[in-house]
């Protein structure tokens, strides 16, 4: 068992900036953004006072940092960057690179609502609309779980050569502080070995990577048939539908070294009786389970189901653990607009050809920092169970939490 | 047979003459040399070049005469452009 660490009182972003440093993180390339700007800060003092050995390149934009942490991934150095909102938004295109160049990149999202209009606030908007991009999602609901989900992170990414992503909720975690334990260095270096990467660049024996591919596979100079693009993709798809496995192991073995375990991809509060089951990510997931207490005092059986991990996404883990379910009420801090929230979708599309038969509801709320009160939240269910009939599974579209 | 024997899981090679194959397969014209017009036939001896020098896929060689490798040529017609005593003219290919 490890040593105990230390336990301080750190606001999201110090517990991002500390789990970075303690991945020994060898390159950081970040352009500050609200709420994500303090971790860039906490990250570049760590390097100035020569307590972090890693290289702090400071970038005119987002694209370009997360262009520095490719290529600095590429030549086998360990890569860190965070941003938000307009500026995830930025990086889409090095997004998507960096997922089909196969590098193990880090990224810290501090889950920011996006423009029009002006917002600096909370919501999920911005980490969803990057889900296509090939990158594993992990959302955090509380600041240690954003420091235990960021050394995981570097263990999953290295092992299976995706990209992850955290996500965790801005100022709602990014500039709340709580007790969150710091493990000692010694047994994060234990825990965490130093990145083996699939490329590297040497004078001696150079190599082209990720360059045009064309449609077909082709046989290269050497006389072996290599990918064509479409191959390349399916291996992309294959490595994110097998990661499951490895992000269990890695959070099992998390919890073997540290106490803290993450042994699946959900988080499951009081499932075991319930008829009534709330689904929401992140920080909403706490909220949530507030609302599940005061339904239970009421006489309804309410449970939570919090997703940790939204890509992959666990079809199979869903389904088992919404299996007692009648109702399940999915609170969305997102919206893909003209159909529902993207995480009801999800689970509306696991649960295809499953044998559970529940009625589904479906919630936006808490778009551009508009407070989730767990009033609210039990409001939702308790309409939601009035209205849940066999011949009224679902509605077309979502419901909103909002004056309108 | 599939491809996973390559091993790889992101696009790579060596570089290599061909990697990306053929490249000459790409072309819909090609670079006729008029050996009356080039300044390096003409005299004999190593001199302008320019069309070597500006060939973005380096398949004309630095030698008297100069020789293009139409294996790789794309047609891009660069050389051309770039021929100062107009000795070069794009042919459509058939």
């Amino acid at each position: 068992m490890a040593e105990k660490g230390s336990t301080r009182i750190l606001d999201g972003n110090n517990a991002a900036a500390q789990g970075a440093k303690l991945s020994r993180v060898q390159v950081i390339a970040a352009y500050p953004i609200t709420p994500q700007s303090p971790v860039t800060e906490k990250l570049s003092e760590f390097v100035e006072k020569g307590e972090l050995d890693a290289q702090y390149v400071a970038v005119e934009s987002e694209h370009s940092a997360l262009a520095v942490c490719t290529s600095a991934s590429t030549v086998g150095a360990r890569a860190f960057t965070a941003s938000s909102s307009h500026g995830l938004a930025y990086m889409h295109e090095m997004l998507h690179w960096a997922a089909g160049a196969r590098l193990p990149v880090f990224l810290a999202c501090v889950n920011r609502a996006i423009g029009a209009p002006w917002n600096v606030l909370n919501d999920q908007q911005d980490s969803i609309s990057q889900r296509d991009t090939g990158w594993i999602q992990i959302y955090a609901r509380n600041n240690q779980e954003i420091l235990d989900s960021i050394i995981q992170a570097y263990r999953i990414a290295e092992s299976v050569y995706v990209p992850v992503m955290v996500c965790y909720d801005g100022f709602v975690l990014s500039h709340t502080e709580m007790p969150v334990n710091l493990p000692s260095q010694e047994d994060v270096d234990r825990f965490l070995p130093p990145y083996k990467p699939h490329t590297i660049l040497d004078p001696a024996n150079p190599r082209n990577y990720n360059l045009v591919t064309f449609a077909n596979p082709r046989v290269n100079a050497e006389g072996v048939l290599c990918h064509g693009y479409m191959e390349l993709r399916y291996l992309l798809q294959e490595a994110l539908q097998n990661s499951r496995e490895t992000i269990i192991k890695v959070g099992q073995e998390f919890g073997e070294a540290f106490g803290r375990t993450y042994s699946s991809t959900l988080w499951a509060n009081r499932l075991d009786d319930a008829n009534t089951v709330i689904v929401a990510m992140g920080s909403l997931v706490m909220e949530a389970t507030v609302a599940a207490d005061i339904l239970r005092e009421a006489g309804h059986k309410v449970g939570v189901l919090g997703l940790r991990v939204f890509r992959p996404f666990p079809k199979a883990d869903v389904v088992k653990a919404l299996e007692k379910s009648r109702l399940i009420v999915v609170f969305d801090k997102n919206i893909s607009y003209g159909l529902e929230g993207a995480t009801c979708s999800e689970i509306k599309s696991a649960l295809y050809g499953s044998s559970v038969r529940a009625v589904i509801r479906n919630f936006i709320v808490g778009l551009g920092g508009r407070d989730v009160k767990a009033r609210e939240l039990v409001d939702a269910v308790n309409r939601s169970l009035l209205s849940a009939k066999e011949d009224d599974l679902t509605r077309e579209y979502p419901e909103w939490i909002c004056a309108i | 047979m599939g491809t996973r024997d390559c091993q790889h899981i992101c696009a790579e090679s060596s570089p290599a003459i061909g990697e990306a194959g053929k490249t000459g397969e790409w072309r819909d014209s090609f670079p006729v040399i008029d050996p009356e017009k080039c300044v390096v036939a003409r005299q004999n001896k190593p001199a302008c070049f320019l069309c070597w020098l500006y060939c973005p896929d380096a398949v004309i060689t630095k030698t008297v005469p100069i020789q293009i490798d139409m294996e790789y040529c794309k047609g891009c017609g660069i050389c051309a452009q770039i021929c100062p005593a107009h000795a070069i003219s794009m042919i459509r290919e058939q």
